[in-house]
């Protein structure tokens, strides 16, 4: 009788047979490559945005002075780049499918439907009488109990399954926008101007206030998925196979679904909707770091994200002076780099 | 050994499954057959607690599925099922390597990858263990998968329907190389065939079902015999010496 433990392994052609993240050193070369010019990407951006267009001499102590000021937009794109990036790739492995972001779960018409009702209902004076930390925490938690409500009687019914959860949540978030439409079409012109500049993903949204709360936040949510990158790899291989290998399967997608809408709903309610923004950095990461292994992927993500982000306001404010509104060009930009890696490769 | 109690479970008032009440022996081939419909696939995904059972209790080498913590029963019992589809794109090897989760939860030691290497030269996947799955060919593929489940190292192996879409040279490879799993690495292993002569050929035991219901269990010698297949099948099957062994004619 022959044991798998105690019977002799042949050997491989290159040296020791491994089942690494990475299939070949070629790979992983390239990840950390690639790695390192996103990195190198990443801060030329950041660095570009403190200093780009800044009067005082590098260096100079009125240099810093202004740097500071603009510190706060880019501390904001990492909050963001990080949510998106670690929610999109997490939703996109738990809900077993690469073609979706968690923003068409209901968030962002969520969003659009709170900002749209105070205005309607308090007038220009709801979009003041709206901020601060309380507005934020209270954005952040309904945000967070209508998608636990949705996971929780959708994911545990005797139905329970992924792809009605993922219907309802769209047509719920259909709905929420039609409401939200039809409140802007009952507007006046002014309000409705006001509204109009929250509605667009902006970083200059970011108030600094905030930032007590959605860093603590974002570092738990965010921290939860990265530290559970080995579950993720295995809910990956879909929920037969993760019964099998012993892992709890339905426990596992409720407490990952839970982190991802905190984080959505931290970087929707900090910067408004950003709709495409997480799908198309977790595609390009894939594509960029060749892996199926969530702890090569996530830092990837986050670097495509706050490269996108960065380059995109970078453009925005320098080119078109229009300050923060990034949206525009994340789509525009964005989906045709997409199309390029997608028509290179063949596929997602 | 694989005990089944009482087994109920119940779709809609007209679909059911049981009751059933069987004891699958340790070690060997078990082949679940029958007509479409009969509830085989079923069967197999309760014992491999994949779907919940309404009454009755299914143990595994004395361990309850219902109540044994999941993470131990990944090291009793492994199953495959028919479909396998995955987002992720894995190399031959990667996926093997997730076979061994429950034992490593994802740091390989050593002998992790030595077990991984061994399955993967048991099914003759040396050559293709650094290629992509979308690189392979359905049968190549398919062995990937039944080498994943052996290096789940687990006693009893459950697979549903490893043949489908397989050729007649690739269902054979196939068939020997769990037979030598069974023999070699003492393995017992239940099958859902479609094929009564495969059943009849490399099972050392065939369990035949019905309306969700088992009607024969026994020796292939046993079961391969006109009036209980015309019975279970419900369609006319004589059987034939053949070169090697009973032969099912059925057209």
């Amino acid at each position: 009788m022959v044991n798998l433990l105690s019977s002799p392994v042949r050997l491989g052609r290159g040296g020791p047979r491994s089942s690494g993240s990475m299939p070949t050193s070629k790979v992983r070369k390239r990840y950390w490559i690639t790695f390192a010019v996103m990195l190198a990407l990443a801060l030329v951006f950041g660095f570009g945005l403190l200093a780009w267009d800044n009067p005082m001499p590098v260096g100079s102590q009125g240099f810093w002075i202004i740097a500071k000021m603009r510190a706060g937009t880019i501390l904001a794109m990492i909050v963001v780049a990080a949510c998106q990036a670690i929610a999109t790739v997490s939703f996109q492995t738990v809900t077993n499918n690469r073609l979706i972001t968690p923003s068409i779960m209901g968030f962002e018409a969520l969003y659009r439907v709170v900002q749209t009702g105070a205005v309607f209902f308090l007038g220009i004076a709801g979009i003041t009488f709206f901020t601060g930390i309380g507005q934020f925490a209270l954005q952040v938690a309904i945000m967070v109990a209508l998608s636990v409500a949705l996971y929780g009687w959708l994911l545990s019914g005797k139905l329970g399954n992924i792809q009605i959860m993922l219907l309802v949540g769209i047509i719920i978030g259909t709905g929420l926008g039609s409401v939200a439409t039809f409140m802007q079409r009952l507007l006046t012109p002014s309000e409705f101007d006001v509204l109009t500049a929250r509605l667009f993903g902006s970083m200059t949204n970011a108030e600094m206030s905030y930032m007590p709360l959605a860093i603590p936040l974002v570092l738990v949510a965010g921290g939860y998925l990265v530290a559970s990158s080995k579950k993720l790899n295995i809910l990956a291989l879909g929920q037969e196979t993760t019964i099998n290998l012993g892992l709890n399967h339905r426990r596992e997608t409720m407490v990952s679904l839970f982190f991802i809408s905190i984080l959505m709903a931290v970087s929707t309610a900090l910067v408004g909707p950003l709709t495409f923004l997480g799908f198309l950095v977790a595609t390009l990461a894939y594509q960029l770091a060749d892996t199926y292994d969530h702890r090569y992927i996530y830092p990837m993500a986050f670097l495509t994200g706050f490269v996108v982000l960065a380059g995109s306001y970078f453009i925005m404010k320098n080119i078109f002076y229009a300050q923060g509104v990034v949206g525009i060009i994340i789509e525009a930009v964005g989906g045709i780099t997409f199309l390029i890696f997608i028509l290179r490769k063949g596929r997602l | 050994m694989i005990t089944l109690n009482d087994v109920h479970k119940k779709y809609s008032s007209t679909v059911a499954i049981g009751p059933v009440t069987l004891q699958i022996p340790t070690g060997g081939i078990t082949a679940l057959v029958g007509p479409n419909g009969a509830g085989k696939s079923t069967m197999l995904t309760m014992v491999g607690r994949l779907l919940g059972i309404d009454s009755g209790t299914i143990e595994v080498a004395g361990y309850d599925v219902a109540t044994t913590n999941s993470k131990d029963l990944a090291k009793i019992v492994s199953i495959l099922r028919q479909e396998n589809h995955f987002v992720t794109r894995l190399t031959v090897r990667q996926l093997v390597g997730f076979g061994r989760y429950p034992h490593s939860k994802g740091r390989l030691t050593k002998d992790d990858e030595a077990i991984i290497s061994r399955s993967i030269d048991f099914l003759d996947l040396g050559e293709l263990e650094g290629r992509y799955l979308d690189e392979l060919s359905g049968g190549q593929r398919q062995r990937a998968y039944v080498a994943m489940v052996l290096a789940q190292d687990t006693d009893t192996v459950l697979l549903d329907e490893p043949l489908n879409n397989l050729d007649m040279k690739h269902s054979v490879v196939m068939m020997s190389h769990l037979k030598r799993a069974a023999e070699e690495l003492n393995r017992t292993i239940v099958i859902v065939l479609h094929d009564i002569n495969f059943a009849g050929h490399y099972a050392d035991y065939i369990c035949a079902m019905k309306n969700g219901q088992v009607v024969e269990f026994g020796t292939p010698e046993r079961i391969m015999n006109d009036e209980i297949l015309t019975n279970v099948f419900e369609t006319p099957i004589s059987v034939i010496d053949g070169p090697k062994g009973p032969l099912a004619v059925y057209y």
